[in-house]
């Protein structure tokens, strides 16, 4: 922060006028209200078309792609100063705070079920009266397995909670995904340290094994859910457990494609020779990215899967 | 860097804006992604305007004259919408996108496409949710706070698209603030240090940390909506075992940061307008900026004030309760100091300084309001009344929006390079200050006697008072196009304004020539006492 002082910012970099923004707000536009109609038309029964949002998608994504193109090349040609450089740290760091913060709404749902709305429709309290009134039949106990009104919302065949038995926990999936993500922030890190000594080779390695770590992941997500629709009988409908389950652990999932995704971009760039040590901004934001997707992990991996 | 770019580069600063639609359509440059925010929270404006006098049209009488209940709550929803997302907000981050790169000797705003992008989602967003209007079924008809199960299980399919709407502006407002933070922390000239700066600065990177950390929770509880309309998932169904009190939880999370984020950049304002037209430096600078720093945290431990009646714990509400009323400490402190500042100052009243006055008194007014609704016990009673239409509507109207209106009238020499018309200025100020009073002040007393809130019929007893708030509503609103002569009036044919338009006032941006060069400090501005305000 106080070395403004030190920097000459009469050189910051105010890049001319560019059709990128404008576009990219378009195609954002063109998604979502694609989105919006085949979400309504299948709601109505009807056979939604997916047309209009894949349009949207490929406009989004080709002027994203225009966008980190040509910043890439103009940091490449040297217009970028250390107080530029700075603002996208500022950027980045802030950017990963409001996605904590979107987290913090599905956990902090997850809290306020667990802690106060079940136990109040069990019969808990003050509040209990209208659980008990309501339905008679609630227990309180999580996770919820009979749900209050079974016909409305069917209730889960079973849950993700972990075996009783340690030994069991070598073939429990999500300990194993979590034994993945957490090795591939290690990974992600030795890409790092090769940055630094500029050792591409390392980089390369480490960085496309941490690709692989996540890809695995996701098919071991992949997988579980499957598991979970056809076997279990948990689903996205199985009431507030299966809602918390799987908008948590799906957004996560979410962002670990996001995160694998930008991480395999930064492999092709390491792969075309960018990157320095001085200069990999690029690479440090994905890698904190990823790092975010794994502290969030082991957060759903305490409150939604053991705990 | 090497010397070619470096020419190139001074080159880029040496032309003027391109001519055009492109040139707003492509802009990256800080003073034109602040001019088109302002034109377009100004559409926005009269767009929610017109609304509130389809609302107050249909409230002159009792009984129903000009449009059926289902419309009215349309009406009712869509305006505070557009006047919260559409007018007030993107109106504060017009002002943050023109002032702050000037008052802290930057050259623009950090991430320049990035401040595009910000601004283009907007009218996009907004032609996507005022469109549900025109939709089969009608738009959104629950309320600005979109309570669930109104805006789940009984919504119109249009809710939809409003849910994707909302995420735009979250976006949009998210970018606008990690811009505004990094522009702030990092781009600030040699001298100008955090305790420095000016108010409005300060009171925009306080907002835009609490924009930063609510936005997301809002995007978080519009996709649980989604879910919940569209994937069967039980967030707010209890028979799932989910909870509608849930929503409002999560809901006044984000609600509760956010009506002090359309009030904190106001605070910055008026401390700038008082200050200068006192002729004397700000009282209590350092308090003025702890202040805000405590008003901003208390606002993330205060939401369930909005919720009293909906049953919680009896220690819940005693919390929430005492929270909420340690906010008028900090307050108190902040209208202490405007009026220390105006105290034996040699002050004149030109136009921004009557806006900011009334700004001072109903702001004011809008707090004590806020005190007696914090009561847990009494807010028994007014809650969902014209009560809180008037509590609210008191910090709103006369409060954020009175202080963008000053903030326009005190900068426009500077963006335009030229003055406003003294006497219009003043007949918009009157028209709009006896126009707000005469609408908002009867609702107090309509709303004690129990009328409630967002209903298009009322009980006899209280049409006077309808009368009279619905003759004012249409004083105010047409007293604004007042306003938009004065706008263009002023930059059509102004008297030509100095570089330092008023006489007291300070701040980097007053050392540069009127209007404001198309790029302000090519080279970072020396930092001298006489500019600082603190």
């Amino acid at each position: 922060m106080s070395s403004a002082t030190e920097v000459d910012n009469s050189i910051y970099y105010v890049p001319e006028r560019g059709w990128y923004p404008v576009f990219l707000a378009f195609g954002l536009m063109v998604l979502v209200t694609g989105l919006g109609s085949w979400l309504n038309e299948t709601r109505a029964g009807e056979a939604g078309s997916w047309t209009q949002s894949l349009i949207g998608l490929a406009i989004t994504s080709f002027v994203l792609y225009c966008w980190f193109a040509k910043v890439i090349s103009e940091n490449a040609q040297g217009m970028n100063n250390a107080m530029l450089n700075r603002s996208y740290v500022w950027g980045m760091g802030w950017f990963i705070f409001s996605e904590v913060m979107f987290f913090a709404a599905f956990f902090g749902a997850l809290f306020y079920v667990r802690a106060l709305v079940v136990p109040w429709m069990g019969g808990e309290g003050d509040k209990g009266l209208t659980g008990t009134y309501l339905w008679p039949e609630f227990e309180a106990v999580w996770p919820v397995i009979s749900n209050p009104d079974p016909a409305l919302f069917t209730n889960p065949g079973n849950t993700m909670a972990p075996p009783s038995t340690p030994s069991a926990w070598a073939t429990y999936l999500p300990f194993l995904n979590t034994v993945i993500l957490l090795s591939s922030s290690v990974t992600v890190h030795f890409a790092h340290t090769a940055i630094k000594q500029e050792n591409r080779t390392k980089l390369i390695g480490w960085l496309g094994f941490t690709v692989l770590l996540g890809i695995v992941f996701l098919g071991l997500q992949v997988a579980e859910y499957i598991v979970a629709y056809r076997d279990m009988g948990l689903t996205l409908g199985s009431g507030i457990y299966g809602s918390t389950f799987f908008l948590l652990t799906g957004f996560h999932g979410f962002h670990v494609t996001m995160g694998t995704f930008i991480l395999l971009v930064q492999l092709f760039r390491a792969l075309k020779g960018h990157f320095s040590h001085k200069d990999c901004f690029g690479f440090e934001a994905a890698s904190w990215y990823w790092h975010f997707v794994d502290v969030v992990w082991v957060g759903l991996f305490i409150f939604v899967y053991v705990l | 860097m090497s010397e070619v770019i470096h020419a190139d580069h001074h080159d880029d600063h040496d032309h003027g804006p391109e001519k055009g639609l492109l040139r707003w359509l492509y802009t990256t440059n800080h003073k034109d992604i602040g001019t088109l925010y302002l034109w377009f929270s100004f559409a926005m404006f009269l767009v929610g305007g017109v609304l509130a006098l389809v609302i107050r049209a249909e409230l002159f009488q009792p009984g129903l004259q000009f449009v059926e209940p289902e419309f009215f709550n349309q009406m009712t929803t869509n305006h505070g919408l557009i006047m919260v997302f559409g007018a007030i907000m993107p109106a504060f981050v017009g002002l943050a996108n023109w002032l702050i790169p000037m008052q802290v000797g930057a050259p623009d705003m950090a991430l320049p496409r990035m401040n595009n992008l910000s601004f283009w989602i907007l009218p996009f967003a907004f032609g996507m949710m005022i469109s549900t209007l025109f939709m089969e079924g009608g738009g959104p008809n629950f309320g600005w706070t979109f309570y669930a199960p109104l805006s789940t299980t009984y919504a119109p399919d249009s809710v939809t698209y409003f849910i994707f709407a909302v995420h735009l502006m979250g976006a949009s407002s998210i970018m606008g603030s990690i811009n505004i933070i990094a522009t702030i922390l990092n781009m600030r000239a040699p001298g100008m240090t955090l305790m420095k700066m000016p108010l409005f600065v300060w009171t925009w990177l306080i907002t835009a940390y609490l924009l930063i950390a609510v936005m997301p929770v809002l995007a978080g509880a519009v996709t649980m909506m989604l879910f919940d309309i569209h994937f069967n998932t039980s967030f707010f169904n209890a028979a799932g075992g989910g909870d509608p009190v849930m929503f409002q939880h999560i809901f006044w999370f984000f609600g509760h940061p956010e009506v002090y984020i359309m009030i904190l950049p106001a605070f910055g304002i008026v401390s700038h307008i008082i200050a200068t037209f006192a002729r004397k430096p700000l009282f209590g600078y350092s308090s003025m900026v702890y202040a805000v720093a405590s008003i901003a945290f208390l606002s993330f431990i205060v939401w369930a004030h909005h919720m009293f009646t909906v049953g919680m714990p009896l220690a819940g509400q005693l919390f929430f309760m005492y929270s909420t009323m340690l906010i008028a400490v900090p307050t108190g402190v902040k209208v202490f100091n405007w009026i220390a500042t105006m105290w034996r100052g040699s002050m004149t009243f030109e136009t921004p300084m009557l806006f900011a006055i009334a700004f001072v008194v109903l702001f004011t007014m809008g707090g004590f309001s806020g005190l007696m609704l914090a009561i847990t016990p009494v807010d028994y009673q007014y809650h969902d009344t014209y009560f809180v239409v008037a509590h609210f509507h008191y910090v709103l109207v006369p409060g954020a929006l009175f202080s963008i209106i000053a903030a326009v009238y005190f900068w426009i020499p500077k963006w335009t390079g030229k003055m406003y018309n003294e006497s219009l200025g003043k007949l918009h100020f009157w028209l709009s200050f006896i126009g707000v009073n005469i609408t908002f002040f009867p609702q107090h007393f309509s709303g004690l006697a129990g009328m409630p809130r967002r209903i298009p019929d009322y009980a006899l007893q209280f049409a006077d008072f309808n009368m009279l708030s619905s003759i004012g509503a249409f004083i105010f609103g047409f007293s604004q196009l007042v306003f938009l002569y004065v706008l263009i009036h002023t930059i059509r044919s102004g008297k030509p304004a100095e570089g330092r338009a008023w006489e007291g006032a300070k701040g980097l941006e007053w050392t540069l020539p009127s209007p404001a060069p198309y790029h302000s400090f090519t080279h970072p501005p020396k930092v001298t006492d006489a500019e600082v305000q603190g």
